[in-house]
């Protein structure tokens, strides 16, 4: 247990359990109330800056290679070429074999570097596999990890392991942020993303981060709502704050900003920071740069006038 | 802060007359005595049209139209009937973006509630009863149903459009004829909805709108043709009517007030009881028969529920209703801005502790930040009276028992609401409370197919579903 928890290993699961359930049909519409929220002109261009600031920029393929991952980390340095005022991304986000191409790329940018170890993306792997990954990783230049949880243990109740897990790849990760993926998608119910959301807070998880992107359900609206609703109330428990991530799915920028909404009316400014708040998307960035064109040119540009990665 | 833009529905799409008559016989007309009176849009104060007000010679034509109409309409198959009803239904849903931001000029809520709530209901009444039309032999009330004949129908200022709804569309699927007032401070969407009628072609006098105040709605309500009284309003001006109405031999259905309770148990999913609980109470400013306006809270989970309500009280955004991010509206009219006021005041004379978010409210028209008081007991005035605004009062309880005495030591019983993880808990208390509609972990919903209604002083009678089919069978 990390210092900030004061509950027992061995009360663990009467803990989660007795967290407030999730009610399915509520939180889907207030999900769906905050979607109809109308952001426009100057308060969608500031979302949209946001927003791209906040992204992390990922290509997480069988067939990465050293090319594709400098044209990737290029692209997230300058995203439009044409407009200097374009902010760069949060961070780039490869696998950990592609790391020391990806830290070459970045240097001197201020663009972090993510890296998803810890035998992404079924994390069915021995613990020291997973340590070794991440350690590699950490090594060659990454400054944030993103692993993930054994969705097995935790819906065979095994609530002991996974924590141990995360204390044991957070403490490899070293200075490295860590955000803890909780395949929400695997997890099935909104009280056990809740449940999850708070194990992963308590073993020292900096981020939680809802999917890999590589299941059919990825990040959601109501998902999305029920992570920022349990790191609002964690910090208001103990004091410290968590980053929340949706990954996988969040493709336009009408979407994006629906998120944006959902942080603003539900845990407020302090997550409204890319030191707060992710987006893991590939295909985002381009539609928002679109969007970005469009308001200052009133014109919607063809995808031929923004990179391809 | 992410501060939204304005983002304001164009109030072009409505195309506002300087002044309206009454619609008698399937044409608009000047009121022959009693002159006209304004309605004004209570975010700004500003004049929207002149009204007729209808005096008792207008009110005889209209129910002689009525009258006329009856014969003919009566007797339609019911399949001829839907058909003019589906059409009406259509053509709502066709003009709803009219009728919505014609709804919040005239009535001051907001347009996000107008328009995702009211008209998709409105439509879906005359879609719902627009089916029942040709199946009466087959709702459970004899193989040969009869309609009354001529109904007159007084509406409230809170859903002008949508009680319309309830109230006509079961009326002309039975097959009666109907003469409608809409209230004083609300007259403009029923008048538009005449002007739906005509576009539908309904035949004349089947549907009849006269505008005006409490005068106009007497008239009407003792009108010695008129065989059923259909009303939604006030407890003291239902008590008024069943006074006039009795011994007449009328048919009478009264929807009135309610001070609902909504009840959160120390196991409900706290995040979404909080959404019900705004839902309950702020929705549609408080102007709503059953909002859930006493909140009973088990003393377990009290203080952590308030805090989270609070917090989530400081993000509702008060201001423009054309605003399609505004969440609360004007209040309908000063009348009812003194009214809160003044039973607000009451609430903190009597000792219990007021809440407001830091709200700014707009200079001109009829504002009333959302209030909630804590540490209200049964004793409180604000814990027994309706007061129709965004004002929450709470109470706590310590066992199930007892939160069921508090909630139906009420004179009302319109509605509640029960928050608890645990399905025997729902269906237990559910069973036990004393009101015509309960929520369990959700509150505020209205469906076309779902009876509504009172016990004690919220009324009696039902309105939607089989069941509203009733008040209109002979």
């Amino acid at each position: 247990m990390t210092a900030t928890a004061p509950i027992g290993l061995s009360d663990l699961r009467s803990f989660l359990h007795g967290l407030p359930g999730v009610d399915k049909v509520g939180v889907e519409a207030r999900a769906a109330a905050l979607g109809t929220r109308s952001v426009k002109t100057s308060s969608k261009a500031k979302a949209i800056d946001l927003a791209i600031r906040m992204v992390d920029l990922t290509t997480l393929e069988g067939a990465d290679t050293p090319g594709k991952v400098r044209a990737l980390c290029a692209k997230g340095r300058r995203p439009d070429p044409a407009d200097p005022s374009c902010p760069p991304v949060a961070a780039i986000c490869v696998y950990p074999a592609m790391v020391p191409v990806a830290a070459a790329a970045l240097a001197g940018s201020g663009v972090h570097l993510a890296s998803v170890a810890t035998a992404f993306p079924s994390g069915q792997a021995p613990l020291e596999v997973k340590l070794a990954d991440t350690r590699a990783a950490v090594a060659a230049g990454a400054d944030e990890v993103d692993m993930v949880i054994s969705r097995g243990a935790f819906l065979a109740g095994d609530y002991a392991k996974v924590f141990d897990e995360i204390v044991a790849v957070k403490e490899a990760c070293g200075g490295a942020h860590l955000k803890v993926i909780l395949e929400t998608g695997e997890l099935a119910t909104y009280d056990n993303v809740r449940r999850a959301s708070w194990l992963a807070m308590l073993a020292g998880a900096d981020f939680i981060k809802t999917s890999t992107g590589k299941v059919a359900v990825n990040a959601t609206l109501p998902i999305t709502l029920v992570m920022l609703e349990a790191v609002r109330d964690f910090r208001e428990r103990y004091g410290r704050q968590i980053g929340v991530k949706p990954a996988g799915g969040i493709k336009n920028t009408k979407d994006a900003i629906k998120y944006l909404v959902l942080i603003n009316e539900t845990v407020g400014d302090d997550w409204l920071s890319p030191d707060w708040f992710r987006f893991g998307a590939s295909s985002l960035l381009n539609d928002l740069l679109m969007q970005r064109t469009k308001l200052t040119t009133g014109h919607y540009a063809g995808p031929d006038y923004f990179t391809l990665d | 802060m992410f501060e939204y833009a304005p983002a304001p529905e164009s109030r072009s799409v409505v195309s506002l007359d300087s002044s309206y008559g009454l619609f008698i016989d399937g044409a608009f007309d000047p009121a022959r005595e009693g002159g006209t009176f304004k309605t004004v849009n209570p975010a700004s104060e500003e004049v929207l049209a002149e009204v007729a007000s209808a005096g008792p010679e207008d009110v005889d034509r209209a129910v002689a139209a009525a009258r006329r109409a009856f014969g003919q309409w009566s007797a339609l198959p019911g399949s001829e009937r839907a058909k003019y009803l589906f059409r009406i239904a259509r053509i709502i849903q066709e003009r709803s973006r009219e009728l919505a931001v014609l709804e919040s000029l005239d009535n001051g809520k907001p347009i996000r509630e107008s328009r995702d709530v009211d008209l998709p209901l409105v439509a879906a009444h005359f879609f719902y009863y627009a089916g029942w039309a040709d199946k009466l032999a087959y709702a459970g009330f004899g193989p040969d149903p009869r309609p009354i004949g001529v109904a007159g129908q007084v509406i409230p200022w809170n859903f002008p459009l949508l009680m319309l709804a309830w109230k006509i569309a079961p009326a002309l699927a039975t097959g009666n004829t109907v003469v409608l007032k809409p209230a004083e401070t609300t007259p403009l969407s029923a008048l538009f909805f005449a002007d739906v009628c005509r576009q539908a072609e309904l035949p004349p006098g089947v549907v009849n709108i006269v505008t005006g105040a409490g005068d106009t709605g007497a008239y009407l309500v003792a009108h010695p043709d008129v065989d059923k009284v259909a009303f939604t309003g006030s407890t003291e001006v239902g008590r008024e009517i069943a006074r006039t109405v009795a011994g007449t031999g009328k048919r009478l259905s009264l929807e009135l007030g309610g001070k609902a309770a909504n009840i959160v148990f120390d196991d409900a999913p706290i995040d979404q009881a909080v959404e019900g609980i705004v839902n309950g109470i702020f929705f549609n400013q408080g102007h709503v028969c059953c909002a859930g306006s006493r909140l009973l809270v088990q003393e377990s989970v009290a203080q952590e529920l308030l805090e989270s309500l609070k917090r989530r009280m400081s993000t509702l955004r008060l201001g423009d209703p054309l605003d399609k991010n505004t969440d609360i509206g004007a209040i309908n009219s000063a009348a009812q801005l003194a009214r809160i006021t003044e039973l607000t005041e009451i609430g903190g004379q009597e000792g219990a502790e007021r809440w407001s978010p830091a709200c700014e409210l707009p200079d001109r028209g009829f504002w009333f930040a959302p209030t909630i008081f804590t540490g209200v007991t049964q004793a409180h005035r604000i814990a027994r009276e309706e007061i129709f605004g965004p004002v929450l009062s709470v109470l706590t309880f310590r066992t199930p028992a007892e939160a069921i005495e508090k909630a139906n030591n009420t004179p009302y019983g319109l509605s509640a609401g029960v928050w608890t993880e645990k399905g025997s808990q729902i269906l237990a208390v559910a069973d036990k409370l004393r009101a015509g509609v309960v929520w369990a972990n959700t509150f505020n919903k209205f469906d076309p197919a779902s009876p509504f209604g009172g016990y004690k002083e919220s009324g009696y009678g039902r309105e939607g579903g089989r069941h509203g089919l009733e008040a209109y069978l002979a």
